[in-house]
This record gives C-alpha cells, structure tokens and sequence, in this order.
C-alpha cells in the first residue's frame, strides 16, 4: 500500500471525485493555478481545467455562498477557505444559510457542499493562522463537522464529504499536512462520517481526541506502555454530530477518561463530549472526567516560547495521562 | 390617444392582462392578510404593496418554464408569476402543514419552491444573492441556458454579499440579474441614510457590469430592462444591475407602525403613483381592458382568495415532533 502524506490524501481524494463525478468542482483563492497556497489542489487546475477549479476574488462569503447557489442546483462544490481563522466572513453562509436551508425548505433544497479548511497551530502562525474554529460551527444542526487526524482517513472522510448530499466542513490539520505520512490504498472508498474510530486498545485509561491531538496522544501511549500504563484511544474524527455510542462505549472500558482538544478549553468540542459521559457514565467512572486543551486566552500568539506554551505537544499530553492513570 | 407601449416590447393583449391580473391577485392576497392578522388569525405580514408591477415585470421578462428567482420577502408578485398560488400563500400566512414553502416552518415571506425554480430564502438580508451568483455559475458549468434573477432591497445594497456577489458575477460574467426594488425606506431609514450615490444603480460600474435605473411603477419599463438583461445573460455577456425604483405603500411589516417616522402627505402622493392604479389606466386607455373585465378580476380574485383563506383556515399544521425532521438527508 503506498505511503503518502496528510496533504497528498486531499489531493488525491479531490482528483479521484473530480474524476468520478463531473458535477465536483473546486472553488477558492489561489486554488487554481497555484494550487492552493498549501498546494492541496496541486494539478487540478491542469487535469481538470479553469472552469472546474475556480480561482475566486478574495472574499470569503461569496465563496460559501455562491457554492450553497451551485450546490442547491445539483453541483458538488468543495470551497477552500485558505485558513480556517479566515472562515469567519463566510459564517452568515454557512450558518444562516447552508445549514438551515434542509430545515427551512422543509426539505425541498439542500446543499451538497464541502468546505475545507486548514485549521491548527505549531507553525508559527501566530494569532490568525493557528486557530481552531470548530466550536463555533459545533452548536449548528443542519452542519457536519469532520476532523480528520491520518491520511488515510483523511481520503476516506473527504470523498464522504463530497458524496454527502447535506453540508460538510471538513477541518484540516495544517501542521499534519506534511508531519503525518500513513499507508493510503489506492482504491475507491469511503469512510462513514459520524463515526468515531478506535486508533489504539487500551484498559487502564481512555484518551478522546480528535486530529493532530491524536498522534501525540499515541506517541504518549507508547512510552506509558513501557511503565504498564494501557491507554485506550478513541478518535472523533466527526467532531459534530458527535458518535455518543462510541464516546460511551470509550468511556465506561476504562472509567477513567482524558479528553484533549487544541481549541481553548471552554465552550470546545470536548466540553461536549464531557456531558455526554457524564449523563451516561456515571457509575462506570473511576476518576472525574479530565480535560486537557489550550488555555483560554484569545489566540496562539506568535513568539515561540509563547507559541510553544499554548500548543499541545506530545509531554503535556504524557503527563495528563499519567496523572490520570495514576489518580 | 395614448400610445400602445407593450405591443412595440412585443407584449400581446392578453399578456399584460395576465400581468396585471397578477399584480392584482398579489395586492388583493397581501391586503387579505392583513385584515386576517388584524383580526388576530395570523400572526405576521410583510407586504409587497407597492413593489407588484417590478416584481411582475421582472418575472414576464423572463422564461419562467426554466429561469431561477432568488426572491427577498416581498416578491409575492414574483413567486405568483413563477406558479406560486394563492392557496399556496395563504398555507404559509396560517403555516399549514401543506405550505410549499416551508412546511409552516419559516415566517410569511420566505419563499421557496423547487418544482418552480423558486429558490429557498432566509430572513438575514442579500445572503441570496451570492446564492442566485451560483446558480449562475452553474448555468455557465452545465452549459444550460438559464438564467438567474435575484431581489433585494436598497438597504440590502448595503451588505456585504451584494458586493461580493456582483464581483464574482462581474469577474466570471454569469448569466445573473440583479434587481434592487428601491422602495425607499429600509424599515424607518430612508434612502438619503443609506446611500451616498444618488442611485443603485451607479453601484454597477464597480462590477464592471451595466446599470440601470427604471420607473418600478411601471411594469412595462421594468420588462424591458429585464428582457435585454435576460438577452445579455442569454448570450454570454454577463450580469446586469438593474434598480426599480417604487414606494413602500405599508408599513415595513404587521409588527411596524410607519407614522413614527414618515408623513402621510407622503404615503398619500405616493398612492398617486400606485402601478395598480396607473397600469390599469394605460391598459383600459389602450383599449386592453374594461370596466366590466377588471369587475370580473376583481371578483375572480375576491372568490379566489375567499377559498385560499378557507382552505388554508381550515388545514392540518404539521406534527409538533415533526419539528425534528429534515435536519440532515433522511432515509424515506
């Protein structure tokens, strides 16, 4: 099975729909002839021509809201916003609009749309291009929110998400995009969004996680494993709809759950995810629920060491699981 | 003797009939709701008094068998000319179960119909119009041959969708018409407030698109100026702006009291203007209609909207647990 990077899995499921389905296009700033500023449409605008891979004025709304026009009438839209601290002009669309539209019409439209962005810090992006903007849309039935964490996922849940006939954000871990390498087969196929996945068997503690969290999340568990320490890791992928089954199930295997986010720690994704253990696992806890995030200051900012505090890394990951194992 | 405008537009006799018979069953149904919310049958209104000879001259203009209107909350003349029908309005004013709109689920005046092209709308104001820009590009994508045509306010000119919607069109020259119903209040704030440029229209040279400024009373003026819009679209030449420029005859909404913020003397001049009153006139000058033929509309109507009100009265609402249906695609 060929091996290839996080960003090359986009690439590719994006080649593979455009192929597959004349009615996929691509849509954003610099996506056309430079191939994205990431270079995720990377020789898209070569095989597939100007028309299907549309380099836009710069203006976020617009690109949300003429994709919720094209995709109301039959097309197959994947928008890129160039970073996902830069989504915030195109809210009124996709709250407003691409995710009431099903609801409102009492289902008489929807909108078949995929937006991707490249989301995440540790890249020296200081405040406006590290962000993780997940929990504003996570609170928005109508919306998907899908976050995938390795390249194989990565092409499984993308082509889901441009196969879907409701709206879909689809949330890239820019630091991924080149750090993170994976087998990725070269056949066709899809991966259930609202699914969460187990990505290591563990008993003693449950880590619930969800992008390049995951990683360091498994890094950390190799080294507890040497000091008899068995994490079990689930993650989200989905991050809304969350999969409650799976989140529960997670949970009551070991009783003693960590959750882990990047976002700042209040009103996050995993706030969430901490309810639902609550209600539901009560008696098959052994420790409180942990929550391991970014503090809750506006942004990353820029200057390493500050960089560095704010960011999630594989250490303080370690220690959290530790500490909860040992609670 | 007055001249016959609309046979030089190539309009027969029974076309503007049928137009102005249109622009009367959208007065007759928009007056029908409010007494019904006055007497406390519904709950809400917003009117298109004043705006029916745009919104019907707009949509004759064009192929109403395939084009796509993206209307704003006022467009009653526009949805009725697409196939919208009284009983289908009416649905939406009591929010019956059989609303085609919505199903009972959004307010009056959120349009929205797939078997007639009518795209679905919200309450946020211009989000439709990148939306009727995509529909456009699709257009444009697919090699089809239609046409958009999306409404909105002056004060919606404003928002930030409309000029990255007309941009876009603008860059990529999209089969897409733009019409802007001036009707010279947004709410209480009247046009000087919102507006630095004397038009809406000088907005289009921005977008590197044609603009236009035409009479909204007059529907035959608004035809014109949609019809070579909808020839340009047709032919690959890309947008238009057009602006038609009316009065709001009603207060902004059932829930709205305009006299805390306009004179009478004003409403009163306008009512002058009023398209229901000046078309009828050049279309009984012409020759075109009677006074015993608009009796008849008038009656026609009048039964017409009795039964739609009825019916409409009478009908199921949906479910109350139905209220958690359709929030994704669901297997039927």
């Amino acid at each position: 099975m060929p091996v290839m990077s996080y960003i090359q899995a986009v690439t590719q499921a994006l080649h593979e729909e455009m192929e597959r389905d004349e009615k996929v296009f691509v849509l954003g700033e610099d996506v056309g002839k430079r191939g994205g500023v990431f270079r995720a449409t990377d020789g898209l605008y070569d095989k597939f021509g100007e028309a299907r891979v549309i380099d836009t004025p710069l203006a976020e709304s617009a690109i949300a809201g003429v994709g919720i026009g094209a995709a109301m009438y039959g097309m197959r839209p994947v928008a890129e916003m160039q970073f996902a601290d830069f989504i915030m002009p195109a809210v009124n669309q996709i709250i407003s609009e691409a995710a009431k539209t099903r609801y409102r019409s009492n289902n008489d439209w929807n909108v078949p749309m995929t937006i991707r962005a490249p989301y995440g810090g540790g890249v020296h992006g200081a405040l406006y291009h590290s962000q993780s903007v997940e929990a504003v849309f996570a609170n928005q039935p109508g919306l998907k929110i899908v976050m995938p964490s390795t390249p194989y996922d990565v092409k499984g849940l993308l082509k889901a998400a441009i196969r879907d006939d409701d709206p879909v954000l689809f949330f890239e871990h820019k630091r991924a995009y080149r750090l993170i390498k994976g087998e990725v087969p070269e056949d066709d196929y899809t991966l259930p969004i609202g699914k969460a996945d187990v990505k290591r068997e563990g008993s003693d503690i449950t880590v619930i996680t969800y992008g390049l969290c995951v990683h360091f999340a498994l890094q950390a568990a190799e080294k507890l494993a040497e000091e008899g320490i068995d994490a079990h890791i689930l993650d989200l992928r989905t991050v809304y709809p969350l999969d409650q089954e799976a989140i529960i199930e997670a949970a009551k295997k070991t009783g003693k759950v960590l959750l882990i986010t990047e976002d700042n720690k209040e009103g996050s994704i995993i706030g969430e995810v901490s309810a639902i253990v609550s209600e539901n696992c009560l008696f098959d806890l052994d420790a409180p629920v942990k929550r391991l995030a970014g503090p809750d200051v506006p942004s990353m900012p820029y200057s390493p060491p500050m960089e560095k505090y704010f960011m999630m890394n594989p250490d303080k990951v370690e220690k959290a699981m530790r500490d909860l194992a040992e609670f | 003797m007055t001249e016959n405008r609309h046979q030089k537009l190539g309009l027969s006799d029974e076309e503007v009939l049928d137009m102005y018979r249109t622009m009367l069953l959208a007065r007759r149904i928009d007056e029908r709701m409010w007494l019904l919310n006055r007497s406390g049958k519904i709950p809400f209104v917003i009117s298109c008094q004043g705006q029916e000879a745009a919104q019907v001259g707009a949509s004759y203009a064009l192929d109403r068998e395939q084009d796509y209107v993206a209307p704003y909350y006022r467009d009653m003349g526009v949805v009725l000319s697409f196939g919208m029908t009284a009983k289908d309005l009416m649905l939406s004013g009591f929010a019956k179960a059989e609303d085609p709109n919505s199903g009972g689920r959004q307010m009056p005046g959120h349009f929205g119909q797939k078997s007639n092209r009518i795209i679905t709308g919200s309450s946020p104001v211009t989000t439709q119009v990148p939306h009727a820009v995509g529909f456009a590009l699709a257009a444009k994508m697919e090699k089809k041959n239609f046409v958009s045509l999306v409404t909105l306010g002056e004060g919606s000119s404003n928002q930030g969708d409309f000029h990255e919607g007309l941009n876009f069109a603008g860059v990529h020259k999209l089969p897409v018409i733009v019409m802007v119903e001036n009707n010279k209040y947004a709410i209480s704030v009247p046009l000087e407030k919102q507006l630095a440029c004397e038009k809406v229209s000088d907005r289009a040279v921005g977008y590197g698109m044609p603009g236009y400024t035409v009479d909204g009373n007059d529907p035959l003026a608004v035809y014109e100026a949609v019809k070579g819009a909808a020839d340009r679209a047709r032919s690959g030449e890309g947008p238009t702006l057009i602006e038609t420029v009316s009065y709001r005859l009603t207060p902004h909404s059932s829930d709205d009291d305009d006299r805390t913020y306009r004179e009478r003397e004003e409403v009163e001049e306008a009512k002058k203007k009023d398209a229901l009153v000046t078309f009828k006139a050049y279309l009984q000058e012409v020759g075109v209609l009677t006074e015993e033929k608009d009796k008849e509309l008038e009656e026609e109507m009048k039964s017409l909207i009795n039964e739609a009100t009825d019916y409409a009265e009478e009908a199921p609402y949906a479910e109350a647990e139905s209220a958690l249906k359709y929030v994704y695609a669901e297997d039927e």
